[in-house]
């Protein structure tokens, strides 16, 4: 066993099966003291797997992990936090009514005459938290923080614990640029301390602004290990779909010129609270991008258009006829369908099966005395799992078993099946690999391009700018902007959002 | 079809195991348990006794099946049972002919079914509590309707459906096994069950995807709500008086634990009558056999305990996963779970 002291965690020959899948096949993975380690693949080539591996949160079939050169085989993740190997994943898994000392020290509180020592872990908390440059009040409950700082509450909690390798699984998913800087300079703090960093993330610009070297697995084999230096972004794309990308960005190709008369008109639409009123036009075969940060308002102006959020004023028109939205069920009634942000939450069904998850909104809309028969069900799941190229070994699997990406496609297939005229997607690529990203974005074009218009909602400015024929600009629950033609660029979009005094459209 | 049939067989097939391996043990204590006689045009034994005794409970966990697959809960059953058993006595002994009876008796039954889904539905008060307030009020309704006495009847087409036999079947078993199939038809045959699952797993997406959220999860307490009124009514009748207190007591806890017998779970979403049903006939088994065997009374709730702990056990996930690493190679198999 050669001893590279250098390397503080080698796995090697990893193998894990799950009932009709191989999902790791003889994986080999090292990883360097003082080195982050980019860790990519699309949704379903096997990185979740390797880091429940690695973590003990799965047990693996085959293989050795050396830790520090010697074998370890951690059967849980309290295990491998104990031997040195922490993780922070994407949605932070700490107690957000306890408070921020609480959060770090919970189970290992500082004690004395068997109570907790209030006063003694708030003063720790503070110190550590000061470590990496923040000062907080650690008596907040963690909860009233954001998503940011949990995040680093969650790390200093781990390294910790831990102190040897730190996981990050999709940390950067829901912060906005700020915080990802913090972010990141946090991790370049506790790479210069010697650990060992592991960062999985969907944002190709992070992987090159802090990762030292790449692993990129696909279809659970290893693709193959580069430094990040000498690894061109394009050749990167191609190592993780297997391909070359042919249309990653084809900016400007479609604009205004295809779009037909307006069909749905939105006048002084609002609900006090959540969104200021607004007009919007929505002709045929376009598509309106919204543009503004996290909180901006977008994903409410998406429920009030679709009646999840009933709008206390103005009034919606289609083809110049008034109607009510006042619930998701009238909204689909006039043909409208709606991608939800958060679709763990508000999008899948997670133990009914992909067929059922397909035909879902179909069936509610033909009502429960009129099924969808077996065979006409079947037939819907296999078009759009076909269609859609939704991977999954059988369409009676429970959805909630499919990776992310997955599940956006089937919940896509959910409203494609019932033949909508207006669709409301928020944030329709978060959270997905670069291959489904570009088939969504390729959907998206198709679908306008057959006379469907679409809300499309999206922090991915550039593609917008792919995309939309309009970009309606959000800041403070206000509609802003809308920029419109040559208008949209990126650059436009990032100035209105940021310009301080409306310019008003 | 084929397949549908073996997923059946495949759902049912521990509780099944259960209820032989109960009915197993009681026959080797108690040697005549698989007896038959026939007389009067009617079939005797105890199995059919078991059928028989188990039929207000099974028509409970009817209903319990469903509510508890939308993950509600309904804690105001056996409160129910005694109302629409003082409303069908009450009726009977006013002289009203058994039509008006029945149809009053089901009709409060359902009424007390809206008001839980009202509370659940639309106030969006937790199942646990809004049933609760009909269990804990209920026995004072029932009490108020039979004046605090057990109010006695003599209505022979009442009667019957306690006491009376139906092609050499006691009538409340016929009316279970009917009321079962005709339920488990109805939401299986249409796309109420998918539906009621899908509320179940993820009541926002549902709503999200065009259901009607609301209908659905009155529709499932109204349907608890008739269950627990025919049960109530075949109570009564059995005896031939309704007792406000007494009535399907402690009975909506046998409902639940004969769902969570039959698999499904209190999380909400899948679910299986046809299990819920075995898993109410593998209770009223134990009842019976623990009478039969002889034990001191005394041991009947300690030794019935200790079998259903045993159930739930083998039925746990846990132990789920570690008995599928011995029977490997593990089958795949979709399933339903």
């Amino acid at each position: 066993m050669q001893a590279d002291p250098d390397i503080i965690l080698a796995a090697t020959g990893i193998c894990k099966s799950f009932p009709g899948a191989r999902a790791l096949d003889t994986i080999d993975f090292t990883l360097r003291r003082g080195e982050v380690h980019a860790l990519l693949g699309e949704n379903g080539a096997g990185k979740s797997t390797l880091i429940k591996c690695l973590t003990g949160a799965y047990h693996r079939d085959e293989g050795t992990i050396l830790l520090d050169n010697s074998a370890v085989d951690p059967r849980n993740t309290l295990d491998a936090q104990n031997m040195g190997i922490g993780t922070v994943y994407q949605e932070v898994n700490l107690l957000p009514n306890l408070t921020i000392a609480e959060n770090i020290y919970l189970n290992r509180q500082p004690r004395r005459f068997g109570f907790t020592a209030t006063g003694v872990m708030n003063r720790m908390a503070a110190d550590l938290l000061s470590q990496y440059g923040l000062d907080l009040d650690v008596t907040a409950a963690l909860g009233s923080c954001s998503v940011a700082v949990q995040q680093v509450v969650a790390i200093a909690r781990a390294v910790d614990l831990s102190g040897k390798v730190l996981i990050l699984d999709e940390p950067t998913a829901s912060l906005d640029a700020q915080e990802v800087e913090m972010l990141f300079r946090i991790v370049r703090q506790l790479k210069a301390r010697g650990l060992g960093i592991v960062f999985i993330t969907h944002f190709l610009e992070q992987v090159y602004a802090v990762s030292d070297r790449i692993t990129v697995l696909r279809n659970g084999r290893l693709v193959g290990v580069r430094d990040t230096a000498a690894l061109p972004r394009k050749d990167l794309v191609a190592m993780m779909l297997g391909r070359e990308l042919e249309t990653e960005v084809e900016a400007g190709a479609k604009r205004n010129d295809a779009a037909g008369k307006v069909r749905y008109r939105f006048s002084g639409y609002g609900k006090g609270g959540k969104i200021e009123p607004f007009d919007m036009e929505v002709r045929e075969g376009e598509v309106i991008g919204i543009a503004g940060l996290l909180g901006s308002g977008r994903t409410e102006t998406a429920e009030v258009l679709f009646g999840a959020v009933r709008a206390d004023k103005g009034t919606a028109e289609i083809d110049g006829q008034a109607v009510t939205l006042n619930s998701p069920r009238a909204a689909i009634r006039h043909g409208f369908g709606f991608c939800p942000e958060d679709r763990k939450i508000d999008g899948i069904v997670g133990d009914l099966s992909v067929r059922e998850n397909i035909v879902l909104a179909l069936q509610a809309r033909r009502g429960w005395s009129r099924p969808l028969s077996r065979a006409e069900q079947d037939r819907l799941a296999d078009r759009y799992i076909k269609a859609l190229d939704i991977r999954t070994s059988d369409r009676e699997k429970p959805i909630r078993l499919l990776s992310g990406g997955n599940q956006q496609k089937a919940i896509l297939g959910r409203w494609l099946a019932t033949d909508p005229n207006f669709m409301i997607l928020d944030e329709p690529t978060r959270g997905i690999d670069v291959g489904a990203h570009a088939e969504i974005i390729r959907l998206i074009e198709e679908l306008c391009a057959k006379g469907m218009s679409l809300v499309v909602i999206s922090s991915e400015l550039e593609e917008l700018v792919v995309y939309s024929s309009r970009v309606v600009v959000l800041r403070d629950r206000r509609h802003v902007a809308e920029l419109s033609g040559d208008e949209i660029t990126t650059s436009h979009i990032v100035n209105a959002i940021a310009s301080a005094e409306s310019p008003a459209s | 079809m084929i397949r549908t049939v073996q997923q059946l067989a495949l759902r049912l097939l521990p509780q099944v195991i259960a209820l032989a391996i109960v009915l197993a043990m009681i026959a080797a204590v108690f040697p005549g348990f698989f007896s038959f006689s026939f007389q009067n045009g009617r079939l005797y034994g105890s199995i059919i006794d078991i059928l028989n005794r188990g039929a207000p409970v099974a028509l409970l966990a009817i209903g319990m099946t469903v509510v508890i697959a939308t993950k509600g809960i309904d804690l105001s059953v056996g409160a129910v049972m005694a109302i629409c058993g003082a409303v069908a006595a009450a009726s009977a002994t006013h002289g009203n002919p058994l039509v008006v009876t029945l149809a009053l008796a089901l009709a409060t039954g359902i009424v007390c079914g809206i008001w839980n889904g009202f509370l659940v539905a639309v106030l969006d008060i937790q199942p646990i509590i809004a049933t609760l307030v009909l269990m804990v009020a209920g026995r004072g309704i029932a009490q108020l309707v039979t004046e605090g006495a057990i109010l006695t009847f003599n209505d022979e087409g009442l009667i019957f459906i306690g006491g009376g036999a139906f092609g050499g079947l006691p009538m409340p078993v016929v009316i279970w096994i009917v009321f079962g199939i005709a339920i488990t038809a109805l939401v299986r045959r249409t796309a109420l069950g998918m539906l009621i699952e899908a509320i179940g797993i993820n009541r926002r997406a549902s709503t999200l995807s065009g259901i009607q959220t609301p209908v659905l999860l009155i529709a499932a307490y109204t349907l608890s709500g008739l269950c627990a009124a025919i049960a109530g009514v075949i109570a009564a009748a059995d005896i031939r008086g309704a007792d406000a207190n007494n009535a399907g007591l402690w009975l909506e806890l046998d409902a639940i634990l004969a769902v969570v017998v039959g698999g499904t779970s209190l999380l909400g979403g899948r679910f299986s009558i046809a299990a819920s049903l075995l898993g109410a006939m593998i209770i009223q088994a134990i009842n019976t056999g623990i009478l039969l065997s002889g034990f001191p009374p005394e041991f009947n709730l300690i030794i019935k305990a200790v079998i259903i702990v045993v159930i739930l056990v083998v039925q746990s996930p846990k132990i789920r996963t570690i008995s599928s690493f011995f029977a490997r190679p593990a089958r795949q198999n979709g399933g339903e779970r």
